[in-house]
């Protein structure tokens, strides 16, 4: 498990990319709620409900794995060319990273 | 579904736009810790997701610990709302190891001496600081929350920048709300309605800039607004509030209005309080509404706005809030806005026990 605590002092954007190793910072929590029956990311005075792609993506997110790899497993299970999905999980990745939601 | 947990009203700062309500509870009918537990499991299993440990100032609780490992034990992302006064690194580690998720700190202004004064606590500022930096080097996330109103709405800039160099994760530029201390203390606080245009575009350039590195939330001022907010995003439909004393509100403001009766944490379950309570149900849907909101397109989007705001402007609970431009009331309301603004500010009724209804030259 690397190191979740988000480093003092200023920060700069996180630009994902294919070799990127993402991670959540100890603050996202991803949550299955029971009580609705999805998933979602507890973070400070937010909720983001997320769908089955992105809690798939996201509970691979353990800063280990590339997004490559992360693609190539997702490509795996849904029998997909990993090309084809790729591009969707950076930008998923991406506009999580905007929302401080995910680093890398 | 969130619970804000007012675990006490004592508080070292005196803030006067404080949310609390003017007549503030004693320390000697603050719930016991053994119930405060209970209440966490309870609102875990009623759907709860987040705990919002606010005040008065919460870390006065010797047993905080316990909430927060409470907290984390039941589920509950823990997020503590503080003065951080108070707030020495030991602490917030103990606080860090029994699993609290987020630290939020007030700033009162950027400038030490202006904050000190807003705060009435002398050197409040530096110890805020202080407590900011032990957060970020504990490597827990930050919101720096700064209520905005003439007094410091100049220095905005200034508070972006801090929370940029701070290494916080967010940032809440919240214009004052005015309820409670903030309505006693309406015109020293309301800025013109040209402040608040420019505040919003100085967030939305900041915000363009810091993408990726700070995210800041914007709350408006409804005076010179045209659509009211949907406050508690609708009454009792994601949010409860539990006094010191185990009241149990759908906003912690709703003690302002009349004829509510609210069930305690002491004698109900919490569930029981949430579907059935009188207080609960008495503003919940579009049931109780009448016009111009029953027939509205936004009613489910704003839920008729703000029922404490709607009784204080207009002496009606049930009436439109007035920040909505469909009321009646809105010219009357806009134009309080701008007048109290152009007029001098007058002094401050600083928060304290008993100061709301002490006759002014007495304190």
């Amino acid at each position: 498990m690397s190191d979740t605590r988000e480093p003092a002092g200023k920060k700069q954007r996180v630009i994902i990319s294919a070799a990127s190793k993402p991670t959540l910072p100890r603050h996202m929590r991803l949550w299955h709620d029971k009580t609705r029956g999805r998933w979602t990311i507890l973070a400070p005075e937010r909720i983001f409900r997320l769908d089955v792609i992105a809690a798939t993506v996201l509970e691979r997110c353990d800063g280990a794995r590339t997004v490559d790899a992360i693609a190539q497993e997702l490509a795996a299970s849904y029998i997909t060319p990993k090309d084809r999905i790729l591009a969707d999980i950076i930008a998923l990745l991406q506009e999580l990273a905007d929302k401080g939601v995910v680093r890398a | 579904m969130g619970l804000l947990a007012e675990l006490t009203h004592r508080c070292p700062l005196q803030c006067p736009y404080c949310s609390n309500p003017l007549a503030l509870e004693r320390v000697a009918g603050e719930l016991p810790t053994e119930v405060w537990l209970d209440v966490l499991a309870q609102a875990a299993e009623l759907g709860v997701l987040q705990l919002h440990l606010s005040g008065g100032e919460p870390t006065v609780r010797r047993d905080l610990e316990e909430i927060v490992a409470q907290a984390a034990k039941v589920g509950l992302y823990s997020n503590l709302i503080t003065a951080a006064v108070l707030l020495t690194e030991q602490r917030l580690e103990a606080l860090a190891a029994c699993g609290l998720d987020h630290v939020q700190i007030s700033l009162q202004d950027t400038d030490p001496a202006s904050a000190d004064r807003i705060a009435r606590y002398q050197g409040g500022h530096a110890k805020k600081l202080a407590a900011a930096r032990s957060v970020r080097a504990l490597g827990l996330a930050l919101t720096l929350n700064v209520p905005i109103h003439r007094q410091n709405i100049a220095n905005l800039p200034e508070f972006i920048d801090l929370a940029e160099n701070a290494g916080a994760q967010r940032l809440e530029v919240a214009h004052v709300q005015y309820y409670g201390w903030a309505l006693k203390n309406r015109q020293a606080l309301m800025p013109t309605r040209d402040q608040v245009l420019r505040s919003a575009d100085l967030v939305a350039r900041a915000r363009e800039r810091l993408k990726g590195i700070l995210v800041i939330d914007f709350v408006v001022p409804d005076y010179y607004a045209r659509r009211p907010k949907p406050c508690m995003g609708g009454w009792g439909r994601g949010i409860v509030c539990i006094t010191p004393s185990g009241k149990v509100l759908p906003c912690h403001a709703a003690q302002s209005l009349p004829g509510l009766v609210f069930d305690n944490v002491c004698d109900k379950s919490l569930r029981d309080i949430w579907h059935g309570s009188e207080a609960f149900q008495k503003y919940r849907g579009t049931g109780w509404m009448c016009e111009p909101c029953r027939s509205c397109e936004f009613r489910e989007r704003d839920w008729g706005g703000c029922r404490c705001q709607a009784f204080a402007f207009t002496g009606e609970a049930v009436l439109a809030d007035p920040a909505c431009d469909k009321s009646p009331h809105h010219p009357a309301f806009t134009r309080t806005g701008a007048d109290e603004a152009a007029a001098p500010p007058p002094e401050f009724v600083f928060r304290s026990p008993g100061a709301a209804t002490r006759q002014s030259g007495t304190d």
